[in-house]
């Protein structure tokens, strides 16, 4: 199949950035999406251009570094990771669009590539349990029934990509955070420092400049772990309990 | 000249060599821990449990990675669980038979004395990852959940969802951001370690690359732990990240750190087949999918009928059949070379012929499609994705692919190489898997040497060692970085035609025909011939754009694809210099009338530790015989 791509190039942080056409030739349907960009650049450096930077790894849905927004949506039409999309979800001849994730807590770095240490940030600001290595008792000790372990797995599956933020009109993370708020606040093991954890993480989620949850629920559309957007009811209950009990 | 290979085991009975070793290591208080600093290199699961509990300690640690943020490292990737000798199920298991569970899957190629230690820690690692809220699969009642693995008879394997490898990384994750937190960990992300620095033969610091800026900058430090993977890609196609690479390990091996058996290397039976030229990694679908799947191929040669129309008497459930007590959980370098054998006798499935069914729809009729989906749900997700196929409705193709790598840089019993002050743990060392690893084992190996092994035995290295720490404006460090750069301006400087990318292309295939799931003494030495040639074009026709002071994916891979490129050529040689069979190592010379490896244990009872001599001078070949004081070797057998 051939296609029309769109693809936004920017040298660093610095100079702006603008999009520029590229015709993808030859391109079979059981290649990924990152495999014809893969294909896209060995074209540009025959021609003695320089490749189209993108961020990816694992290539198997799970690291969360793959961060394109394509045609305006935070990796895609893909159910999951930009990795995970193939192109026989494209017809033969589209024009695609194809750009970074985009929010301001997010700075761009080259091309389709950004930084989101901010979300390591949130995480050191109280995404974890103080357990000191050598100090735990018998796994089997605690006990936790299936089902709150099942809930405390569904929001630890977050992979930390940022589709969430990129995908919100407020450029939000408070499903990132959630999910991590509830992971944790889910299991007995998080309780002790279940009001510091909270408060900690979305104090430094607003310091990072992230914005509130209007409730788009974009977040929860473009989610590749497929994290249920009640984890932002869950931390905003969390919040609010902990705030009243701190003012105490 | 010849290395020094001590490995230095505790005296005393297997059982009490740990125990022992932890009494006799030295001790260094909490106030002179401070005054150490410590470099981690990688954040998976081995570095990153290192680095949050060296930090806990109270050392001052630096760690990197050359990923966006240290959750990102392949670890991540592991699907299937984590073996620990807990007997939580009364089904016989034990800290001994985990030991020699382990021992026997990987052939009998393995240090006693580390694998019985990995078999001891093994239960704490699961307590520790229950505190720090690793939410392990629960029964009903709350207790935690096993399943089985292959190489195992009982259930021992603990689990997240077919996420294990996620959740557990994600925990070493947040108790390394708790320690970044404190202050005690440093943490750079981004940055590629691209050279090791020795000052009087001990590792001191590393020199680094920043990848957004191009800085070439060099760290300093009292001892320096590489944590940085296996070196499976230089396969080009295999199941690691794309980034993953032997840079590292390669370039502390090109200062005098040994590379102990880079021949064995572990190809895993259950991976999504390839589909086309442009294919850029290859996917891994669990091991643990064997538990309810079974593993069959047409009896009739090109029998091209689809999957449902061939009759159960005319398919050919070759594992049950060879291997009927393990069936389709016998191990993976057994069951990889199975699937090999079938599709070179022409009964390989789906386009090509290379691949192999593996088919649910008895156990889909014995406990619901609900169930099987609760198990394995978001692996049939995942292989729809890619293939386009439903696995609940129609057998799923696999065939095996390169995923783990044995090999590593030497160590003794602390960790640390024959480099003093280089610590190497998780894959990039070699200790604890011999020739072949069993499935759920990684996860173990890495945590138990960055949680529970490496916080006891670097005290052993450092307490000598206090205000032995040089600067970075050590000639050593100056002449290195010197060494750093002027390799990045030869790369920018070859501006040649042919890509990177298809270099490592061409490597990779090599590698994979003439030293993958079989090898011969003809095919080693035929890829011996070809590799030095493609280096040399390498060098004189890669074409490497842009310029160090920036964001350049080219120039990364161009230094990864270079180290591959001299790093396949130790790999050849040490597989045709073991004239034995034995795990992941298969020579066709040497193999049973059943087609089974076929050990020498006279000859080859020992680790192959390859010392680097310059480019012009091959390296040469130490050894270190493997003491069996406990096991008593055998034929390893599955039947």
């Amino acid at each position: 199949m051939n296609l029309h791509l769109k693809v936004w190039r920017q040298k660093n942080a610095e100079t702006k950035g603008h999009l520029v056409d590229y015709e993808a030739r030859n391109i079979p349907e059981d290649c990924s999406f990152l495999e014809m960009l893969d294909l896209v650049n060995e074209d540009l450096l025959s021609r003695g251009d320089e490749p189209i930077a993108f961020d990816h790894d694992c290539r198997e849905g799970i690291c969360g570094m793959c961060s394109l927004t394509i045609n305006g949506i935070p990796h895609g039409p893909s159910e999951t990771t930009t990795c995970q999309l193939y192109m026989r979800k494209f017809k033969d001849g589209a024009t695609i669009y194809i750009e970074p994730f985009r929010a301001s807590a997010f700075p761009p770095l080259r091309d389709l590539t950004v930084n989101r240490s901010a979300f390591d940030r949130i995480q050191q600001a109280g995404g974890f349990i103080s357990a000191r290595v050598g100090a735990a008792q018998d796994g089997n000790s605690i006990l936790i029934p299936k089902t709150e372990a099942d809930r405390a797995m569904e929001a630890a599956a977050c992979i930390g990509c940022g589709a969430c933020a990129a995908a919100c009109p407020n450029a939000s993370a408070m499903l990132f955070v959630g999910a991590k708020v509830t992971h944790l606040g889910s299991l007995p093991q998080g309780q002790p420092e279940r009001e510091r954890r909270v408060l900690a993480m979305v104090k430094k989620m607003d310091e990072e400049g992230f914005g509130n949850c209007s409730n788009y629920l974009e977040c929860e559309a473009v989610c590749p772990a497929e994290i249920p957007v009640a984890v932002i009811g869950q931390m905003n209950r969390d919040y609010s309990v902990a705030l009243l009990k701190d003012n105490l | 000249m010849s290395l020094n290979l001590d490995p230095k085991i505790p005296s005393g009975p297997l059982e009490q060599k740990w125990e022992r070793h932890k009494f006799e290591s030295k001790l260094i208080s909490p106030a002179n821990k401070r005054k150490f600093e410590v470099i981690v290199v990688g954040t998976g699961l081995a570095g990153a449990s290192a680095a949050a509990t060296l930090g806990e300690l109270g050392y001052k640690v630096t760690a990197f990675c050359f990923q966006d943020s240290p959750r990102r490292a392949h670890s991540i990737a592991a699907q299937g669980g984590i073996n620990a000798a807990k007997n939580y199920q009364n089904d016989g298991d034990s800290v001994h038979r985990l030991f020699y569970d382990t021992i026997k899957g990987g052939d009998f190629r393995a240090r006693e004395a580390n694998v019985h230690r990995l078999a001891e820690v093994s239960v704490s690692i699961i307590d520790h990852c229950v505190a720090l809220g690793v939410p392990f699969a629960r029964e009903y009642g709350g207790l935690l959940d096993n399943r089985s693995f292959g190489g195992a008879q009982v259930s021992r394997t603990f689990y997240a969802r077919g996420q294990t490898g996620q959740q557990l990384l994600l925990g070493a994750y947040s108790a390394l951001n708790r320690q970044i937190a404190a202050g005690t960990v440093e943490m750079h992300s981004r940055i590629e370690m691209l050279d090791l620095v020795l000052v009087d033969g001990h590792a001191k610091g590393i020199v680094t690359r920043n990848m957004v800026t191009g800085e070439i900058k060099s760290w300093a430090a009292d001892c320096v732990v590489m944590a940085t993977g296996g070196y499976g890609n230089v396969f080009y196609l295999s199941t690691n990240a794309k980034g993953s690479n032997v840079t590292a390990t390669y370039r502390a091996y090109k200062r005098g750190a040994a590379f102990a058996n880079p021949c064995y290397t572990q190809i895993h039976p259950t991976c999504i087949p390839v589909a086309g030229e442009q294919q850029a990694k290859l996917t891994l679908m669990s091991e643990s999918l064997r538990n309810d799947g079974r593993v069959w191929v047409p009896k009739k040669k090109g029998d091209t009928r689809p999957a449902s129309q061939i009759p159960d008497a005319e398919r050919d459930y070759y594992l049950e059949r060879k291997y009927p007590s393990f069936g389709n959980l016998a191990p993976r370098d057994i069951s990889s070379r199975s699937a090999k054998e079938v599709c070179d006798e022409g009964r390989g499935v789906g386009p090509g012929g290379l691949g192999v069914y593996l088919d649910f729809a008895d156990s889909i009729k014995r406990l619901g499609e609900p169930k099987i989906r609760e198990r394995y749900g978001n692996l049939f997700e995942m292989y729809h994705q890619i293939t386009g196929e439903n696995a609940y409705q129609m057998p799923m193709r696999i065939f095996p692919a390169v995923h783990y790598t044995m090999g590593g840089l030497w160590v003794d019993y602390n960790l640390m190489s024959n480099l003093p002050g280089l610590f190497v743990l998780g894959e990039a060392n070699f200790s604890d898997h011999g020739a072949n690893r069993l499935g759920a084992s990684a996860l173990m190996q890495g945590l138990a040497d960055g949680y529970f092994v490496i916080p006891y035995t670097i005290g052993n290295y450092l307490a000598p060692e206090g205000g032995k720490r040089p600067t970075t404006d050590h000639p050593a460090f100056k002449q290195t970085e010197a060494d750093v750069r002027a390799q990045i301006n030869r790369f920018l400087s070859i501006k040649g035609k042919r890509s990177v990318e298809s270099f490592h292309r061409e490597l990779g295939l090599l590698m994979w025909d003439y030293c993958g799931m079989a090898r011969s003494e003809k095919s080693l030495t035929r890829a011996l011939n070809r590799i030095p040639a493609l280096r040399q074009e390498f060098w004189e026709n890669a074409n490497v754009p842009g310029n160090n002071e920036s964001l350049n994916q080219s120039l990364e891979r161009a230094g990864r694809v270079a180290d591959f490129l001299e790093f396949g050529e130790l790999m050849c040689l040490d597989a045709l210099k073991r004239n034995e069979s034995c795990g992941g190592h298969f020579r066709e010379e040497y193999q049973t009338p059943e087609g089974e490896a076929q050990r020498d244990d006279e000859h080859f009872a020992h680790v192959a530790a390859w010392e680097y001599q310059g480019e012009k001078t091959p390296p040469i070949r130490n050894v270190e015989p493997l003491v069996y004081e406990t096991v008593k070797l055998a034929t390893r057998s599955y039947k």
